[in-house]
């Protein structure tokens, strides 16, 4: 029974600090952009702006929900119910210090790719569902460059997998107790993380919303908290990707005794939450073809061979 | 007064061995006169010239001469059509003059000998009501399809407050709802081939990646684009229609506003022509004053243009650098005209007022300055990969197709054909400048960066060299027509005074005559062709420019490519709706 009760409160608060963190990463990302742009970004709201967050939700909440008449309109309600949930889903496995985990699956890493797949959903089936042409074109380019990045997406991560000798996240983490994977997956992370930003539709991989030419691609018909709830899935996205990142290729929680293990997990994370807003400062957006190309050409086999010879050198090490 | 003269040569000898009527104008442009069943096979014998031909169409427009006060008894028309030629062998413009007669006459089209002649020979339909036999899609093209009437006749009023009051009755309303309905067939768009139905996609005239309001309709197989269909008009203020009712001074603020990037620099095409019909001769100091304002715009206009081109890209932050750059260089605008976009800061036979105490400090402050951030810049966007492959070999043309088109400016010099009118026709003193004329040679959209980048780079050392030797002397010119006129004598003898008085209360008097000018403005070449009948105010005033042409061209550079490169070529193009519409 208390265990239950355990798991229900850690899932509370996890979904409460993991809200909150991404509601104030649109914060943050408006202010650090606006460091790096030479301008100032919201500064009114309450100390250094930070209420903007809270001004924005209201805001939000406060609009007409307006459905289009054109629309579909049940599949138009739950598509943005689809990211949110679907993101949130992948965080049920993430390890954030020894003991902190939702469910420490023995398929984690399975689980989490799995629920991330699944995000796409709510972009095909809002662009569908808005009847809207620019909509329509942003869904379908956000469907093919799903698919084209989750199989490498995949494949990256599997040096990973052999070089732990497990799927469970945990697992994972603590076989890097003398060595961070990076070292020696290399290939494997910049891969993934490549996927993971397609995977989020940031810049440069923004080619569903791409604003200057879809206005705003698969979301341009909504409006009020359904937009909302793109817009803080796509930041729970950015969390995602790099706890993940972190998991995987940067040691998890460990790091020195000093701090505690689930500060330095966030610590890593911001690290490279701060390097998903610099590419959005820094990099154009390729065309959509240009992108698949890329994927298919350079990364897939890049990602083929990194599987081959980290299992080759693992087989030898056995030996 | 425009006489006919007598002089001929190979230009006024049709084909056929007729001697052409020629004019006389004060730009000393050479003209003649063509009648209207000739004039296909007069045009196409100069397009077609064994040496030097005038192979460009630089402009198109008419003329409403039925109120015109001592217009040529011999050549009287009600209406004219006025086509001008350019010969770059010659380096030459020529004037071919068709008068026609009647309240709604005809001529026949000149589409077939030049592509860019469709949308010029539309806006002469749209603007006087003539008829071209044979046009292809002979629609209105600036004003709403609903419109009653045809804007530049005379009887059409000039101002809202003459038209009555407007009232939308229900049929009215009906019948403007009528005319928004989109019909594939009206635009010239099937809705299917043989094996595929096209979507039709209605880009603008809202929409954050067309710079301002401009609607095109897309013809889409997928993402890749069968044809594009631009519909233009939305900015279409009039300008030609208001200089008819302005004076001759107080014209020129719209004219700030017609590229309003550009600022002074299309108060200088407009008042060399003034200048051409008074006769007015600036002083040195004006004339470099002049272009190192115009050197300035440049350099912010092309800064817009380069960072919107980047966001066009996807690439969010140089927008911003490069308009807090463009900041420094209002800021140096400011304080030599106080004004900052639209500084209106030029008058006839001069400027409106000597450089302010300091102004070397700015400038050469700027000049010091500007470089870091142009390499910074170059670093930035252009030599950036994923800029690279989305521009480069997009949006191709050839030097031929650029000029069959009547692309200036940039787009041209992209292409490898170095034509620049501060060097081939220098004005305001461009020839006492040393600087070099940017040229690339593939005509895609990287390309055409290329020479906006680099033309900046000479903009500044232009600007340097003004700095250096700024002349002394006056900044208006010592002429009774100068605007507002030289109050020097004023007080001393009656004549002087009453000059003066009537110079300031209507303006002055330009005596009657034609001329057209032409500069290197920001986009291509700018050209403001004036007729005065010797009154107040003009008689007509045609403003060619650079962005009209250009945007006709789109259908043709963007088919077979998709959504997304349509966006870079569009900003590559570098255009202004109201260049465009005017």
């Amino acid at each position: 029974m208390s265990t239950t009760i355990y798991y229900i409160l850690m899932i509370a608060i996890l979904l409460f600090v993991l809200t909150t963190i991404a509601a104030w990463l649109i914060w943050l990302e408006r202010r650090v952009l606006a460091l790096w742009q030479d301008r100032y970004g919201p500064n009114r709201a309450g100390p250094f702006g930070l209420f903007i967050v809270v001004a924005d939700t209201i805001k939000l909440f406060f609009k007409e929900d307006w459905i289009p008449p054109f629309a579909d309109k049940f599949i138009f309600v739950i598509a943005p119910a689809i990211v949110a949930a679907a993101v949130l889903m992948s965080f049920v496995v993430v390890p954030f210090a020894p003991g902190i985990v939702v469910a420490d699956l023995n398929i984690g890493l399975l689980f989490f790719l799995a629920m991330s797949s699944l995000g796409v959903y709510s972009i095909v089936l809002g662009g569908w569902a808005s009847n809207n042409k620019y909509s329509l074109l942003g869904a379908l380019r956000g469907a093919s460059q799903m698919i084209s990045y989750e199989v490498f997406m995949g494949l990256s991560l599997m040096g990973v997998v052999m070089l732990s000798g497990s799927f469970r996240l945990t697992d994972i983490v603590l076989a890097q107790q003398d060595y961070w994977f990076i070292v020696t997956q290399p290939v494997g992370f910049v891969i993934f993380l490549i996927a993971g930003v397609a995977e989020t539709h940031r810049l440069p991989f923004d080619i569903p919303e791409a604003e200057s030419e879809l206005v705003a691609g698969f979301h341009s018909e909504y409006s009020g908290m359904k937009f909302g709830m793109f817009f803080i899935g796509e930041y729970l996205g950015v969390i995602l990707i790099s706890s993940m990142v972190v998991t995987l290729f940067f040691g998890g929680w460990l790091g020195p005794s000093f701090l505690p293990g689930v500060v330095w997990f966030f610590l890593k994370t911001f690290v490279f939450i701060l390097f998903f807003i610099l590419l959005r400062a820094s990099l154009p957006r390729p065309r959509y073809d240009q992108l698949m190309e890329y994927g298919w050409k350079v990364l897939l086999p890049l990602a083929l061979l990194n599987l081959l010879i980290t299992g080759a050198v693992v087989l030898v090490m056995k030996e | 007064m425009d006489t006919v003269s007598g002089l001929t040569d190979d230009l006024t000898i049709t084909a056929e061995g007729e001697t052409l009527t020629q004019q006389h104008t004060v730009d000393e442009i050479r003209t003649v006169w063509v009648g209207p069943e000739n004039i296909v096979s007069t045009l196409l014998h100069y397009k077609t010239l064994s040496s030097k031909p005038f192979e460009f169409l630089f402009d198109l427009c008419g003329v409403d001469e039925r109120s015109r006060a001592g217009k040529l008894i011999s050549l009287t028309a009600d209406f004219t059509i006025v086509y001008t030629l350019l010969s770059f062998e010659r380096n030459q413009f020529l004037r071919i003059k068709v008068g026609l007669t009647g309240n709604y006459p005809s001529v026949p089209s000149i589409s077939g000998l030049w592509p860019n002649a469709n949308w010029y020979e539309r806006e002469i339909y749209d603007m006087f009501g003539i008829v071209f036999s044979g046009h292809p899609n002979l629609r209105r093209i600036l004003m709403p399809l609903t419109w009653e009437g045809h804007p530049l006749r005379k009887e059409h009023p000039a101002r809202a407050t003459e038209m009555g009051q407007f009232k939308l009755w229900d049929e009215k309303e009906d019948r403007e709802q009528e005319a928004l309905q989109f019909k594939p067939e009206d635009w010239g768009l099937k809705r299917k081939s043989d094996d595929a139905d096209f979507m039709f996609l209605n880009l603008g005239p809202q929409h954050p990646g067309t710079h301002g309001v401009l609607r095109i309709i897309l013809q889409l197989d997928g993402e890749d684009i069968v044809d594009a269909v631009p519909d233009i008009g939305f900015h279409h203020r009039g300008a030609e229609k208001m200089g008819e009712r302005q004076s001759w001074h107080t014209y020129i603020p719209y004219t700030d506003r017609i590229d309003y990037l550009g600022g002074v620099m299309n108060n200088l095409a407009y008042l060399l022509a003034v200048e051409k019909l008074a006769n007015i001769t600036v002083p040195d100091r004006v004339k470099t004053m002049r272009v190192m304002l115009c050197e300035f715009f440049r350099i912010a206009s092309h800064l817009v243009w380069y960072g919107t081109f980047a966001q066009d890209l996807g690439q969010l932050s140089p927008v911003f650098y490069m308009f807090t750059d463009r900041e420094k260089i209002f800021d140096v605008v400011e304080a030599i005209t106080g004004g900052r976009m639209h500084p209106n800061w030029f008058r006839i036979g001069g400027v409106s007022q000597d450089l302010p105490q300091g102004w070397d400090k700015l400038v050469s402050d700027f000049i010091a300055y500007f470089p870091k951030r142009l390499r910074e810049y170059h670093q930035m966007v252009m030599r950036n990969s994923i800029f690279k492959a989305r521009t480069v070999g997009i949006g191709i043309y050839t030097v031929q197709e650029a000029i069959d088109w009547g692309v200036t400016g940039p787009g041209l010099r992209a292409c490898g054909f170095g034509w620049d009118f501060r060097k081939k026709q220098p004005y305001s003193g461009y020839e006492n400048f040393d600087f070099d004329i940017p040229v690339a040679q593939n005509g895609d959209c990287y390309d055409r960066a290329v020479v906006r980048v680099e033309e900046m780079w000479q903009s500044l050392r232009i600007i340097e060299q003004c700095l250096k030797n700024m002349p002394a002397g006056d900044y208006k010119a010592d002429h009774p027509l100068t605007t507002p006129p030289i109050k020097k004598h004023t007080m001393e003898d009656i004549e002087t005074l009453i000059t003066h008085f009537l110079n300031v209360s209507w303006g002055p008097v330009i005596p009657a005559g034609e001329a057209m000018s032409c500069i290197e403005a920001t986009k291509g070449a700018n050209a403001y062709y004036l007729i005065s009948d010797g009154n107040t105010s003009p008689y007509r005033v045609r403003v060619r420019t650079p962005s009209f042409p250009h945007m006709q061209m789109l259908p043709y550079i963007s088919k077979g490519y998709t959504v997304a490169d349509l966006l870079s070529i569009l900003g590559s193009m570098d255009y202004v709706l109201a260049d465009i519409d005017r």
